[in-house]
C-alpha cells in the first residue's frame, strides 16, 4: 500500500528525561522516526522536554518544542500546530500514556488528530494487565495466575490464591517502578500499599511467581496488510525474577529446540493480532518453565522498547525506522532492506553472531540502597558486545562496562559465595566465575541460580581456561591456547594479570603469533545476500570484511555505557561531530558499545565499530583503518582516560592535546599554571594519606571538598566539615594510595556558581554560554538547576568569567570545546575546574543559541578556523532557557536524598520562555516537580539572606501563600511589615517544621544553608521534602525563580514556542 | 582432533572433528536458520549434501525422538563454528556429538563458518570433502573434484521407501494448544479422505500434519507408477519434498503428468519441480540454493506475505510456465517461483515448505486447502476444476 497522503503533519511525542528505565534508547528511536517522517515528505512536529537529545536537534522536525510532556501543553502545541496525526509509539511508556491522557480528554477527537502506529485500546490493552489477561485468555494463551486489586483489602484476597512467593506490579509505571516480589505477608502488605501509591491507576496486579523459569522477549512487527514478522528473539541469562532491563541478555535464543521457538512465535503473532497492533513494533515477553516447556505469557509493549533498541543493534534491522514507515501505510514488503539494499524489509532477520547486553548499574552512588535485583529496574545504562560465541561475547560486554576496576582486583570472599549466587545482585556472574574457579558444579551452580546449565556451563569454560592459564609464564603458553583464550574473548589485560606480565607483553607475543582480530559484519542475513553497510564488530577468525577506504577519515570514540554524570549529552557531542565530519566531507568511523544510542545507528557514521572502548579494541580498529586522526573529546571521561596511552602509541589524537587534558586535570600542575596567570582559585591541595590531608584542611580550613583524582560526576566527591569525617572518608570510602592521591579543595560555602561553555582555535575564543547555577554552592553541577543568560551575576564578574575563559583556553591551546565552572563569593571570582573537553551541558547551551557547538567545535579540530564561522565573541541568548536535573532516589527507597558534590540526576530538561519565571516554572514542572499555585510556604534563611529575602517574601505573600519562619527569618520579614507565622525549628520543639511537612501542611520549602550547625536541621527538613514532594528551594536565586514561576504558573499561561522560532531571529 | 574441509576450488579450512570420525563428500550448502539443526540433518532433501550451518553455536539442546524428520541423518556431513558437547534440555535424549557419531556422519567444528558462506555465497555451492585426522590436502581437493555433480542426478530413487506403507502418527502433542489434530478432523459422517504420497525423501513433519488435518495417508516408492496410484483409489495425491535435481527423476514427471486433472494434487520442493516439469515448464539450478527460515513469500491472491522454510537448489523459470498455469508465490527476495496451481485442474504446489520444522508455521494453511480442494472435487467430480478463492 503506498503511504498515506491524507495525512500531511504529523506529531511525535518523545519521552522527556533520561530517568531509570526509559533512557536514550528513545532518543534514538524518536530520531529515527523523525528522519524517516521527514523523509517521506511529511511535516514532523516533536515535542520533548530533554535538551540533551539528537531528537530535538532543530534540523531534525520542522518544528521541535522542548515543552513540558504534560497534556496540558501538547494540548497547547496541537492547538497551535494543527497536526493530522499523532505519533505515540516511539516515545516510551510518557508518550503513550500522554496520548491516552490526551484521548481521554476528547482533545484529539476534538481537535481531529489520528493516532498512529497504536490506537487507544490496544495500549490499554498492552497496559492493562486485566484487559491484557483476558485477551491471552480469549486466544488460548496461559499467563501467570494473577488478579488485581484496587485497594488494599482486595490485594488480600487476591494473595491468598495467588500464593507466596508473589510479584505485585503497579500498572502503568516505568521499568516496573514501584514492583516487587513479597516473600512473605509483611513484606506482601508493604509493597502493595506502594505500587497502589505509585500507579496512575491506582491499580496493581498480584501475580503467580515464575521467578527462576527462562525469561524470553521476541520483537515483533506488524503492517496494515497484517504481515507479521519476528524481527529478534531474546533470551535472558538470568531466569525469571529479575526485571529484564537488570537482566544479562543474549540474542538470540540459545536453549530452544525449533518446536519449542515456533511455539513461541506463533504465540507472538497471535497476541500482536489479538492486541490489534496495526503498525509498528512490539515486545513481547514470555517465561518457559525449563521441567516440561510450558509457556506463560508475561507482557506485551505496544511500542518500541529498550529491547527494540538492542534488537534493532543486534541484528542490523531497524525497527524504529521501519515502525515509523509503517505508520504512515507503507507495508512491510514495500520497504527496502537498508543493509542489503536488493531483499525487502519484510523477512526476519538471521545473525550468525552472539549478542549480549550487560547492564550497569550505580549503586555505588547509592550506598544505603541494598545491591540486589528484582522485578523494579535499577540500572542507569547498558552495554552490549557482539561475538561469534557467547563467551566471546560476554567477555567483550564485560570489559566494555568500564567498572574503573582493574582486572582482578575485586576481593572476592569464598563464604559469600552461596548468598551472591543464590539473590541476583550485580556481582551474580563475577561470584559465578570465581565459583567456577573453585570447582563448583554446574548442578550445584543451577541449584543457586536457576540460570540455564548451557550458560552455566558455557561461564564453566571460561573459568575453566582461567584457571588453566592463572599463573602460567606468557611466553610458555602455547600458541593453540592463547588463540583459544582470544577466540573466546579474553582481553590482553586480564591475561596479563593471569600470567603476571602486562598488557604490552600480551600484545607483543600476540604480534608475533600474528593474532590479531578480524572483522565482520552485522548484515542482518547471515551473508548469504551481500552487504552494503559496514557495521563490524572485531573476532578471532580467518577472513576480515572490515574492506577499509582510501579516503580522508576520522574515528570518533564514543562514551560506553550510560551511567550518572556520563549519558547521552556526550552521545549527542559524539554524533555531532560525526554530522558535521560527514558534512565537511570526511568519512566518520564511530567506536561505541552502547545498544541504546544514537551514536550505534549504523546510519550516523560512514563506519560503526561496535567495539568495547578499551586501549586494546580502539588501537585495533585504529590499526585497521588508519585515520587521520581520533577525536577523544567528545565522549566524556571513557575515551579521554584512552588519550594518553593512545597518543603515545603513535595515534594521531586530534583537537586539544591530551596533554593539555592531563594538564587540566593535574591539581598541582594546574593550580601552578592558574597562580601563574593571576587566577584565583580555592585554595587547595593533594593528599596520598590521612596525616597530609589533615594538614591541607588545617591550611585551608574546613569546610573542604575532597575527592579521588580523575572522576566524572562527582565520583566519591563530599564536603568534610572537621578532621573526624575527613578520616572516616579517607579509611572507608576510597582506596588512597601514592597513585591514588585524593584532591583535597576549600570549600566555598555560599557562592554562585557559574557554568561557562566555550569553544577555541588556538586563536581564538568564542563563549557559548555562560549558566548559573541556581541551586546553592556544592550540589554537582549536573545536580544544579541553572539558567542562561544569567539571572543575578553582577555585569563586572561576567566580564572577568569572560576574560578568565578567553586566557584559559589560549593558554591551554584548546582546540575545540571547554567547559570552567566558576563560584563568585565576596566578589571575587574564582575557576573551580576546567575541562577542555565536551561537557555536560554543550547540547543545551546548543539548543539555546541556535548554534551547533559541538559541530563547531569539531569543525575546529579539522583544522578550520573560528573566523569562517561569523561569530561574535559570545552567542547572544534572547530568552530565558533553565535546565533542570531529574533523579532516581524513587527507585532506591530508603536512601538519602540530600544532594552534594556527587552526581545523582540521571537526565534532565529544559524549561524555555521569554521570562524566567515561565521558563523555571517549564523546567520544575518537566522535571516532575510541581511547583504550588498557593498554599503554605516555609521560609528560613540565613544571616547574608536575610535582607535580600524580603522581596520574595513579599511577592510569595502577594501571591497568596501564607508565611511561616523559624524564630530569626520571622522576625526580620515581621519587622517589615510581612505577615509570618512562626514555626519551630526541629531541636526547639513540637510540631516543628519536619512535623509540619511529614503532615502535609508545608507547599514550598525556603531554605538557603546556614552552615555547619544546622546542617543536620536542613537534611531533615529536604529529606522530608522530597519523601513528600515538597518543591525545596536552597538559594534566594532559586527562591526568586520560584515565586516568579508561581506566578507564571498562576496566569495559568501555556505560551509554547517552537525551537525554530527562537533562532529565527538570529538567522 | 583435527578435520580438514577441502572445497572443489582447492580452498581448504582447518578445523576440529566431530561426530564420527572418517572422510565424507558432497555438495556443500549453507542454511541459516537458527534453529533446529536436528530437523535439517534428518531432512532426506540433504541427501548428497554438506551441511554449514550459519548459526555459529550448534547442539545447546541436544538432539531427542520428536525432532527427528526422517528415520536417520540424511546429511552427508556438517560443518559448525562450535558445537555444545553437552546439553541440558527436558526432552533431550543425548548430545549432538555423540549423535553424529552414532550415526556416522563425520563434521567438523572451530572453523570460520562465515568465511565459508560468502565463498559460497560468492563461487555458487560446489563440491566438498570433509576428512578428520592426518590427511593430505591436495588429495582432498581432488577428491572433491571427484565427487558426483548434483545436476543430473537421480537421488531421490536412492532416499525413497521401497515399499508402500500407512503414516497414523499425528503431530507430537508437546504443546496443546497447537496440535491441530482435533480442531481439523474429517467432519463427521464425511467419508475418510485418502491421500497417496509419492515419496523422493518425504519429510515426517508432512505426514503428521496431513494426519493432523484428518487425511488417510498411504506412502509409495518413488517409481510408482500413475497406474498403481490410481488403482489406490486415492482421493489426493501428494508429491513430496526430495534432494538434488528434479529432471533425471523422470520416471515420477511421467507419472505426475499422466495424473493430472484426475485427482487433486499437491506438491512440495521437489514435488512442485516435478509438476512444474509435468505441465511443461523448465528447471534450472540455483547459484548457492534457498536454505533458511526467513524467507518471505508473497501469496498472490492476498499480497500477504508469508515467512517460510526453504530447502532447495533448483527451481522452476517462472518464464517457462504455460498459459494454463497460474503463478501462486513468489519469493520476495529474488522474484524466484515460489509456488502455482493449474487453472482448470485440481493441482497445486509450493517450493518453499509449509511443514517447516525447522521453520515457522505461517503456511499452515496449505494442509487445509488440499483438503478443501479434495472435497470440492469430489463433490463436483467429471465437471471441470473452478478454483474458489
Amino acid at each position: 500500500m503506498p503511504k498515506r497522503s491524507d495525512i500531511k503533519k504529523i506529531l511525535v511525542i518523545g519521552s522527556g528525561p533520561i530517568v531509570i528505565g526509559q533512557a536514550c534508547e528513545f532518543d534514538y528511536s524518536g530520531t529515527q522516526a523523525c528522519k524517516v517522517l521527514k523523509a517521506e515528505g511529511y511535516q514532523v512536529v516533536l515535542v520533548n522536554s530533554n535538551p540533551a537529545t539528537i531528537m530535538t536537534d532543530p534540523e531534525l522536525a520542522d518544528r521541535t518544542y522542548i515543552e513540558p510532556l504534560t497534556p496540558e501543553f501538547v494540548e497547547a502545541i496541537i492547538l497551535e500546530e494543527r497536526p493530522d496525526a499523532l505519533l505515540p509509539t516511539v516515545g516510551g511508556q510518557t508518550a503513550l500514556n500522554l496520548a491516552v491522557a490526551l484521548s481521554e480528554r476528547g482533545v484529539l477527537d476534538r481537535q481531529g488528530v489520528e493516532l498512529i502506529g497504536a490506537q487507544i485500546k490496544s495500549i490499554k490493552v498492552g497496559e492493562d494487565r486485566l484487559l491484557f489477561k483476558e485477551a491471552m485468555k480469549e486466544i488460548g494463551l496461559e499467563t501467570p495466575r494473577s488478579g488485581v486489586a484496587y485497594d488494599f483489602k482486595e490485594s488480600g484476597q487476591i494473595v491468598r490464591e495467588v500464593g507466596y512467593p508473589a510479584i505485585i506490579r503497579p500498572s502503568f509505571t516505568l521499568g516496573g517502578t514501584g514492583g516487587g516480589i513479597a516473600y512473605n505477608a509483611e513484606e506482601f502488605e508493604h509493597l502493595a500499599k506502594r505500587g497502589l501509591d505509585l500507579s496512575p491507576a491506582h491499580e496493581i496486579l498480584i501475580e503467580e511467581s515464575v521467578i527462576g523459569w527462562k525469561e524470553f522477549e521476541l520483537e515483533v512487527m506488524r503492517d496494515l496488510k497484517d504481515n507479521v514478522v519476528v524481527i529478534c528473539s531474546i533470551e535472558n541469562f538470568d531466569p525469571m525474577g529479575v526485571h529484564t532491563g537488570d537482566s544479562i541478555t543474549v540474542a538470540p535464543v540459545q536453549t530452544l529446540t525449533d518446536k519449542e521457538f515456533q511455539h513461541m512465535r506463533n504465540a507472538a503473532v497471535r497476541i500482536i493480532r489479538k492486541v490489534g497492533v496495526e503498525t509498528g513494533g512490539s515486545n513481547i515477553q514470555f517465561a518457559v518453565n525449563p521441567r516440561d516447556g510450558r509457556l506463560v505469557v508475561i507482557e506485551m509493549n505496544p511500542r518500541v522498547s529498550r529491547s527494540s533498541a538492542l534488537a534493532s543493534k543486534a541484528t542490523g534491522f531497524p525497527i524504529a525506522k521501519i515502525a515509523a514507515k509503517l505508520a504512515v501505510g507503507l507495508t512491510l514488503d514495500e520497504i527496502p532492506n537498508d543493509i542489503t539494499l536488493k531483499t525487502p524489509a519484510c523477512f526476519e532477520p538471521t545473525i550468525d553472531y552472539v549478542v549480549t547486553k550487560i547492564p550497569k548499574w550505580a549503586f555505588e552512588k547509592f550506598p544505603e540502597a541494598e545491591p540486589l535485583l528484582g522485578t523494579q529496574m535499577k540500572s542507569v545504562g547498558e552495554v552490549m558486545a557482539i561475538g561469534r560465541t557467547f563467551k566471546e561475547s560476554l567477555l567483550k560486554a564485560l570489559r566494555s562496562l568500564e567498572t574503573g576496576r582493574k582486572v582482578g582486583s575485586q576481593k572476592l570472599d569464598p563464604d559469600q559465595i552461596k548468598e551472591k549466587l543464590i539473590l541476583p545482585n550485580p556481582d551474580r556472574l563475577l561470584y559465578l566465575r570465581f565459583a567456577f574457579e573453585r570447582g563448583l558444579s554446574v548442578e550445584e551452580a543451577y541449584q543457586h541460580t536457576r540460570i540455564d546449565p548451557w550458560f552455566l556451563r558455557q561461564v564453566r569454560e571460561v573459568s575453566q581456561l582461567s584457571a588453566g592459564l592463572r599463573g602460567a609464564d606468557l611466553d610458555e603458553i602455547p600458541p593453540l591456547q592463547l588463540r583459544q583464550a582470544k577466540r573466546m574473548g579474553f582481553s590482553d589485560q586480564y591475561l596479563a594479570w593471569l600470567t603476571g606480565s602486562t598488557a604490552a607483553e600480551v600484545l607483543q607475543r600476540r604480534q608475533d603469533l600474528k593474532l590479531r582480530p578480524v572483522y565482520k559484519r552485522v548484515d542482518t542475513c547471515a551473508a548469504e545476500f551481500e552487504s552494503f553497510t559496514p557495521y563490524l564488530y572485531s573476532t578471532y577468525e580467518q577472513q576480515c570484511e572490515a574492506e577499509p577506504s582510501q579516503r580522508r577519515k576520522i574515528v570518533i570514540l564514543g562514551s560506553g555505557p550510560n551511567r550518572i554524570g556520563q549519558g547521552i549529552e556526550f552521545d549527542y557531542c559524539c554524533c555531532h561531530a560525526s554530522f558535521a565530519l560527514k558534512e565537511d566531507g570526511f568519512e566518520t568511523i564511530m567506536v561505541n558499545c552502547n545498544p541504546e544510542t544514537v551514536s550505534t545507528d549504523y546510519d550516523t557514521s560512514d563506519r560503526l565499530y561496535f567495539e568495547p572502548l578499551t586501549f586494546e579494541d580502539v588501537m585495533h580498529v585504529v590499526e585497521r583503518e588508519q585515520p587521520e586522526g581520533v577525536i577523544v573529546q567528545f565522549g566524556g571521561q571513557t575515551p579521554l582516560t584512552l588519550a594518553l596511552p593512545l597518543q603515545r602509541a603513535g595515534v594521531p589524537i586530534i583537537g586539544t592535546s591530551p596533554e593539555s587534558i592531563d594538564l587540566a586535570e593535574d591539581r598541582k600542575r594546574f593550580g601552578r599554571l592558574l597562580s601563574g596567570m593571576g587566577i584565583p582559585q580555592p585554595p587547595s591541595g593533594t593528599a596520598t594519606s590521612f596525616g597530609e590531608a589533615a594538614a591541607i584542611a588545617e591550611r585551608i580550613g574546613y569546610p573542604v571538598l575532597v575527592r579521588p583524582s580523575y572522576v566524572l560526576g562527582g565520583r566519591a566527591m563530599v564536603i568534610v566539615h572537621d578532621d573526624h569525617s575527613l578520616e572516616r572518608y579517607i579509611t572507608e570510602a576510597v582506596d588512597v594510595s601514592q597513585n591514588r592521591p585524593i584532591l583535597i579543595d576549600k570549600f566555598l560555602e555560599d557562592a554562585f556558581e557559574v557554568d561557562v561553555d566555550a569553544v577555541a582555535d588556538g586563536r581564538r575564543v568564542v563563549i557559548g554560554g555562560i549558566m548559573e547555577h541556581i541551586e546553592e554552592a556544592g550540589i554537582h553541577s549536573g545536580d544544579s538547576s541553572c539558567v542562561l543568560p544569567t539571572y543575578m551575576v553582577k555585569p563586572e564578574h561576567l566580564e572577568t568569567m569572560r576574560d578568565y575563559t578567553r586566557r584559559l583556553a589560549l593558554e591551554l591551546k584548546v582546540v575545540g570545546l571547554m567547559n570552567v565552572q566558576y563560584a563568585i563569593k565576596e566578589d571575587v571570582v574564582y575557576v573551580l575546574e576546567v575541562n577542555p573537553r565536551a561537557s555536560r551541558t554543550v547540547p543545551f547551551v546548543s539548543k539555546a543559541t541556535g548554534v551547533p557547538l559541538a559541530k563547531l567545535a569539531v569543525r575546529l579540530m579539522t583544522g578550520r578556523k573560528l573566523e569562517e564561522f561569523g561569530l561574535g565573541d559570545e552567542l547572544p541568548v534572547d530568552d530565558f532557557f533553565v535546565k533542570s536535573p531529574v533523579f532516581p532516589f524513587l527507585k532506591f527507597p530508603g536512601v538519602d536524598t540530600i544532594l552534594g558534590p556527587e552526581m545523582k540526576s540521571t537526565g534532565e530538561v529544559m524549561g524555555v520562555s521569554d521570562n524566567f519565571g515561565q521558563a523555571y516554572a517549564k523546567a520544575q514542572l518537566s522535571a516532575g516537580s510541581v511547583l504550588p499555585r498557593s498554599g503554605t510556604a516555609f521560609i528560613s534563611v540565613n544571616d547574608q539572606d536575610k535582607l535580600n529575602v524580603l522581596p520574595i517574601a513579599r511577592r510569595l505573600h502577594d501571591l497568596g501563600f501564607r508565611l511561616i519562619a523559624t524564630a530569626g527569618t520571622r522576625e526580620i520579614l515581621a519587622g517589615q511589615g510581612v505577615p509570618v507565622e512562626a514555626v519551630y525549628k526541629v531541636n526547639e520543639g513540637r510540631p516543628h517544621i519536619v512535623d509540619l511537612i511529614k503532615s502535609g501542611q508545608v507547599d514550598l520549602i525556603l531554605n538557603t544553608p546556614l552552615g555547619k550547625d544546622s546542617f543536620f536541621d536542613e537534611r531533615a527538613i529536604r529529606r522530608a521534602a522530597v519523601q513528600h514532594n515538597v518543591p525545596c528551594i536552597t538559594t534566594l536565586s532559586g527562591g526568586a525563580a520560584v515565586a516568579s514561576g508561581i506566578s507564571a504558573l498562576q496566569q495559568n499561561r501555556r505560551d509554547v514556542r517552537a525551537l525554530q522560532e527562537y533562532h529565527r531571529n538570529e538567522e | 582432533m583435527e578435520a580438514v574441509l577441502a572445497l572443489e576450488d582447492g580452498l581448504i579450512f582447518e578445523g576440529t572433528s566431530i561426530g564420527a570420525r572418517g572422510e565424507t563428500s558432497g555438495e556443500i550448502v549453507f542454511n541459516t536458520s537458527l534453529t533446529g539443526y536436528q530437523e535439517i540433518l534428518t531432512d532426506p532433501s540433504y541427501a548428497g549434501q554438506i551441511v554449514v550451518l550459519t548459526y555459529p553455536l550448534i547442539g545447546n539442546y541436544g538432539v531427542n525422538a520428536e525432532d527427528e524428520e526422517s528415520s536417520r541423518p540424511f546429511a552427508e556431513g556438517l560443518v559448525v563454528r562450535e558445537a555444545t558437547d553437552s546439553a541440558d534440555h527436558w526432552r533431550l535424549d543425548g548430545s549432538l556429538p555423540d549423535y553424529l557419531e552414532t550415526h556416522g556422519i563425520v563434521a567438523i567444528a572451530e572453523i570460520d563458518t562465515r568465511a565459508l558462506v560468502r565463498h559460497i555465497r560468492q563461487q555458487g555451492a560446489m563440491r566438498a570433502v570433509i576428512a578428520s585426522g592426518e590427511v593430505d590436502r591436495d588429495l582432498l581437493v581432488e577428491k572433491a573434484r571427484q565427487a558426483p555433480e548434483m545436476v543430473g542426478r537421480d537421488l531421490a530413487s536412492r532416499v525413497s521407501c521401497r515399499e508402500a506403507y500407512r503414516w497414523e502418527k499425528p503431530s507430537v502433542a508437546i504443546f496443546p494448544e497447537d496440535s491441530s489434530g482435533s480442531r481439523s478432523r474429517s467432519d463427521a459422517g464425511e467419508p475418510p479422505m485418502k491421500v497417496v504420497a509419492l515419496d523422493f525423501g518425504i519429510k515426517h513433519n508432512i505426514l503428521r500434519l496431513m494426519v493432523d488435518s484428518g487425511l488417510e495417508v498411504t506412502v509409495v516408492p518413488a517409481m510408482s507408477s500413475a497406474a498403481q496410484i490410481l488403482a489406490m483409489n486415492p482421493d489426493g495425491i501428494f508429491l513430496s519434498n526430495g534432494p538434488g535435481d528434479p529432471e533425471p527423476v523422470a520416471y515420477a514427471i511421467r507419472t505426475a503428468r499422466e495424473l493430472i486433472g484426475k485427482k487433486p494434487m499437491l506438491g512440495i520442493c521437489l514435488g512442485h519441480q516435478i509438476l512444474g516439469l509435468a505441465v511443461g515448464g523448465s528447471t534450472y539450478k540455483l547459484r548457492f540454493g534457498h536454505h533458511g527460515g526467513n524467507h518471505p513469500v508473497m501469496r498472490m491472491q492476498t499480497g500477504q506475505v508469508e515467512i517460510t522454510a526453504q530447502n532447495h537448489g533448483f527451481a522452476v523459470d517462472i518464464a517457462s510456465l504455460p498459459e494454463s498455469i497460474e503463478v501462486t508465490h513468489v519469493n520476495l527476495n529474488d522474484q524466484t517461483l515460489e509456488g502455482f496451481r493449474h487453472r482448470s485442474a485440481p493441482l497445486f504446489c509450493v517450493q518453499y515448505h509449509p511443514e517447516s520444522s525447522p521453520g515457522p508455521h505461517d503456511s499452515r494453511y496449505l494442509f487445509e486447502e488440499f483438503k478443501r480442494v479434495i472435497r470440492q472435487h469430489r463433490r463436483e467430480s467429471g465437471t471441470s476444476f473452478t478454483w474458489q478463492d
